[in-house]
């Protein structure tokens, strides 16, 4: 909302053809355009009037305020109240623009004299658009910059696409290009996979609305979760180049492609479609997303390159290839051809639901009885164990949810957590599986020794998940400086606030000098060592929108240093078997340095024959080689 | 000498012999430290007590125990052949022994310094010879020494080097003396030995003089101890008045050291005396101090607590814990506050009037 103030208030112009653009659209989804029914050109002039009135500090000068008939005022104030009626008369900008100052100075004066009344501030309360809301605080969706913006586009398009891939059983081949925009600054990127494609109507509201999405209202383990990212990113671009999304998507080899330009309607949280055609695309199917956008790109940490990489060794069963700006070619080949296991779809677990969800949940059941409520709207309550919670809360089964007062639900709530119940069933969880780690890893790191642990699914606040952890130790890893660590959630790599995040608390946490590794206090261990995390779960608790950390739930950092401690018992096995024989080998030099300087010694003192002497030689290797094992 | 080529001969069988039975083999040195010997005034030195340390081949120590057998066969072959090495030479020889040669002569010194004690003998009687000069001598002496080419016998009066003086030899074994003086005056340093000569101090009171140049060398020991023998003459120590002097020279010229204890028997002068300085006389001549030093303080400490020779004296006892009460030291040469001579015309003289009183 505020952006769309500004924007009116400082470029009239743009607004108003924006105003013009949306009224054209008979679709355009504006409720309130719908029920105003007025000309298109008083809809305009309605549509800018209310946000520059809205504008209390509007920078104009005193003199033009001066100039004002007092008339107008109170014209003004109907406006506002009243916008239906006073379409009519608000047509031109100039007249537009004049109540508007009147405005601002009554609102001055009633400022400084008496204070805001409740009706005053009840004509400034309004809905904030969830679009409007991210528009402002981009940086909690990770677009604080534009090295970082770059990195989260191509990240929640990488995402969306394995996810849809995977969905589809498609061995993902995923491609990210980069091409240099004409103006400085910016960069095309485009992200194409091999994926079932979206259908044409789905199209628009995927990638041009914020929380729209097939994730979000169901428990089952995917990289995306929200419905934000893919549309956030569009939104950036539109932000920062005022250049639409495009989209060509393909569904089946026999269907047309359709190829979509959108734009997001900010106040309205809806697609705003600028163009819509079907296309030819000589794939079979797949999709194909384009951004233009103000961006910076960078190499090393945290960047594209970076996430590509590791996103390869989490999924060993993806191929990617990216385009850099400088048009190089890199390609991230498939170490496996085994799709991750389809994951099930889960109801949540009673352990984990919280009070006003299970008031919620109440309301909302179409259940009839209180048992089968329990029975039919969470996973694990057998009708048997529907009954013992009942009994417990002292609450008649036969009971309809609906009416289930909210003393009751409490008591309901606290029966739930003191009776037993069998743990969230984990066939909603697809770990990538010790194997595929190892084979992740060796794909991308060059090391001497490689170990991977998958836990056994455990649960926090009644949500399933898994860790698994992988280490690579030796060969072509930096031997100076502390390990690195990567970490993953639900196979995506998660790149900043490493600090934060409870993986990293996991590894600082764990005893590495246990290991045979050193490690400074409250430090990372150092050494040639690559860590890696991976939390697989059907809600990754991030500690925001952007998705950059893993909450510090206690249950998941103790699994993570559960799976940390097991690979490192396996590495310090490796590094004392090498270290032993190193010294072992270093002895066995020592020793038959200095044995033959004793038979020498005795062969000159008593006069002994070479035989004799290559004797004394033969035996004492033989005992010190048996005494040193 | 042949005997020694057996006894080393012998070591060697029993090594060998170990080897054979797919044993260990080992030897053992006895335990070269103070804590190690005890002291009796009627044997008159510091006497081994026994305890020995065994060193056994094993992978650690493969390096020592190959180097102390090539030494050993060096020695036999010495011993045998009648030929001298220096410990410098020693170090040389073992550069021939590839990998097991030796890198600093320290550590060659230690491996001669085991073989000397593994057999008990002198490292002069394995053929090995020290470096260090012996010391110097001034005053009423007669050395009968041989002519090294025809072996006639050569007489040498230490009253006529003049501002000189006769040098200990490396070896003393064959030296036969005459003598008219009193007593033999062993002194620490070189400066004090010269301000004696040059007053001709040993004709005012009838001594011989010894320069010791600090700790007395095995050669200067034997060369007093011999004297002392067979002069029958009373030996008077004039050293600094600190740890190092009463310790690391007095003590060692009289009752041996720790450290080559098994071979004391040879280098001690049971009848020296400790002439001073003492602290007493740092009070009674008003002596200049300088504060004693950290390292002395531990010395004077640990020489209370461990030297077998000091717990037998009380006097001695007393002397240290004056010492360490006053904390600080003075040093011969300190005399010359009063006067250039005053070390000849008053300090000598007052002493050796009450020669009962010196510290044993």
């Amino acid at each position: 909302m505020a952006r769309a103030k500004k924007k009116a208030a400082s470029k009239a112009k743009p607004a108003a053809k924006k105003a013009k653009t949306a009224s054209k659209k008979s679709k355009a989804p504006a409720k309130k355009a719908a029920k105003q029914k007025v000309a298109k050109k008083a809809k305009a002039a309605q549509k800018k009037t209310p946000k520059k009135a809205s504008k209390p500090v509007a920078k104009k000068p005193a003199k033009q305020a001066a100039k004002k008939p007092a008339k107008k005022k109170s014209k003004k104030t109907a406006v506002k109240a009243e916008p239906a009626e006073e379409s009519l008369p608000a047509g031109a900008e100039e007249v537009d623009e004049e109540p508007v100052e009147e405005t601002v100075v009554r609102t001055r004066k009633g400022r400084a004299s008496t204070p805001a009344t409740a009706e005053d501030m009840a004509r400034r309360q309004r809905d904030i658009s969830v679009a409007e809301f991210f528009m402002k605080n981009r940086h909690l969706l990770g677009f604080d910059n534009p090295r970082k913006a770059l990195l989260t586009t191509i990240k929640e398009g990488v995402d969306n696409s394995l996810d849809a891939c995977e969905e589809g059983g498609i061995l993902p081949e995923v491609k990210v290009v980069i091409t240099p925009g004409k103006e400085e600054n910016r960069f095309v990127v485009t992200i194409e996979d091999n994926g079932p494609g979206i259908l044409k109507k789905q199209i628009p509201k995927i990638f041009a609305k914020l929380l729209y999405g097939s994730k979000f209202h169901r428990l089952k383990m995917s990289r995306g979760q929200q419905g934000i990212g893919i549309s956030a990113a569009g939104m950036y671009g539109q932000l920062t180049t005022g250049k639409p999304i495009a989209i060509t998507s393909k569904t089946a080899k026999n269907k047309p492609a359709h190829h979509y330009k959108l734009e997001i309607d900010a106040k309205a949280n809806e697609p705003r479609i600028i163009a819509d055609e079907e296309v030819e695309w000589e794939v079979p199917r797949g999709t194909k997303v384009e951004i233009e956008m103000e961006a910076k790109f960078q190499k090393g940490r945290q960047s594209v390159e970076e996430y590509l990489e590791q996103t390869a060794i989490a999924n060993p069963h993806v191929m990617l290839q990216f385009v850099t700006p400088e048009g190089e070619i890199k390609d991230y080949p498939r170490a496996s051809k085994e799709l991750p296991a389809e994951t099930q779809e889960i109801k949540p677990h009673p352990y984990g639901v919280e009070l006003g969800v299970l008031i919620k949940m109440l309301h909302d059941t179409p259940a009839r009885t209180l048992q089968s409520f329990l029975h039919t709207e969470f996973s694990r309550v057998s009708m048997r164990v529907a009954k013992q919670i009942c009994d417990a809360a002292k609450l008649y089964e036969r009971a309809r949810p609906t009416r289930i007062a909210r003393q009751e639900a409490d008591n309901l709530f606290k029966a739930i957590n003191n009776t037993k119940i069998m743990s969230p069933p984990t066939d909603c969880l697809s770990p990538i599986g010790e194997e595929l780690v190892l084979a992740g890893l060796k794909k991308q790191i060059e090391a001497d020794f490689y170990t991977a642990v998958t836990r056994p699914p455990s649960v926090y606040r009644g949500n399933p998940f898994q860790i698994e952890a992988g280490l690579a130790y030796g060969g072509s890893i930096s031997a100076d400086g502390l390990a690195r660590v990567l970490r993953y959630a639900n196979r995506v790599p998660l790149l900043y606030q490493q600090s934060a995040c409870a993986i990293s608390k996991s590894v600082l946490s764990t005893g590495w000098r246990n290991y045979a590794l050193q490690q400074s206090s409250g430090a990372l261990p150092s050494g040639p060592l690559v860590i890696m995390v991976h939390m697989a779960s059907v809600w990754v608790p991030f500690t925001s929108e952007s998705k950059e950390a893993i909450a510090h739930y206690p249950e998941i950092i103790k699994e993570m240093r559960l799976a940390l401690q097991e690979c490192g018992r396996k590495l310090a096995v490796f590094l004392r078997r090498r270290r032993k024989a190193a010294e072992s080998e270093r002895k066995k030099a020592y020793i038959q340095k200095y044995i033959p300087h004793v038979a020498i010694a005795l062969r000159e003192m008593l006069n002994l024959t070479e035989r004799q002497e290559q004797a004394v030689v033969t035996q004492l290797t033989d005992i010190l080689e048996r005494s040193r094992a | 000498m042949n005997k020694i080529a057996n006894r080393i001969k012998d070591t060697a069988t029993s090594v060998r012999t170990k080897i054979q039975k797919h044993g260990k083999p080992t030897l053992s040195f006895p335990l070269r430290s103070l804590s190690n010997v005890t002291y009796q005034p009627k044997r008159g030195f510091l006497q081994l007590k026994g305890k020995k340390k065994t060193r056994t081949l094993t992978v650690a120590t493969v390096k020592t125990f190959a180097q102390t057998l090539r030494m050993m066969s060096t020695a036999k072959t010495l011993v045998e052949d009648d030929e001298i090495m220096t410990k410098r030479e020693a170090y040389y020889v073992s550069k021939n022994w590839d990998d097991a040669r030796f890198d600093e002569q320290p550590e060659s010194d230690t491996v001669l310094d085991d073989i000397e004690a593994l057999f008990e003998v002198n490292r002069e009687q394995l053929g090995f010879i020290p470096e260090e000069k012996g010391g110097e001598i001034a005053g009423q002496l007669v050395v009968i020494d041989r002519q090294p080419d025809t072996g006639k016998p050569l007489r040498i009066d230490c009253t006529q080097f003049g501002s000189g003086a006769y040098s200990i030899p490396i070896s003393v074994e064959h030296l036969k003396f005459e003598t008219k003086a009193k007593f033999i005056l062993a002194i620490e340093t070189a400066g004090m030995f010269q301000r004696l000569v040059k007053h001709s101090y040993w004709r005012k009171a009838n001594c011989i003089l010894v320069s010791m140049g600090g700790v007395p060398t095995r050669a200067c020991r034997r060369f007093i101890r011999r004297l002392a023998d067979e002069l029958k003459l009373p030996v008077y120590a004039f050293v600094d008045c600190d740890p190092y002097g009463m310790f690391n020279i007095y003590r060692t010229l009289k009752v041996g050291s720790g450290n080559a204890a098994h071979i004391n028997r040879y280098f001690c002068v049971p009848n020296a005396r400790f002439l001073g300085v003492t602290p007493q006389d740092i009070i009674d001549y008003k002596l200049p101090t300088h504060p004693l030093k950290e390292v002395d303080i531990k010395r004077a400490k640990d020489a209370l607590k461990n030297d077998p020779f000091v717990r037998h004296y009380k006097s001695w006892q007393d002397s240290i814990t004056q010492l360490l009460n006053m904390g600080v030291r003075a040093e011969q040469q300190a005399f010359a506050v009063h006067d250039l001579n005053y070390v000849i015309e008053h300090y000598l003289p007052e002493k050796l009037r009450a020669k009962k009183a010196f510290l044993p």
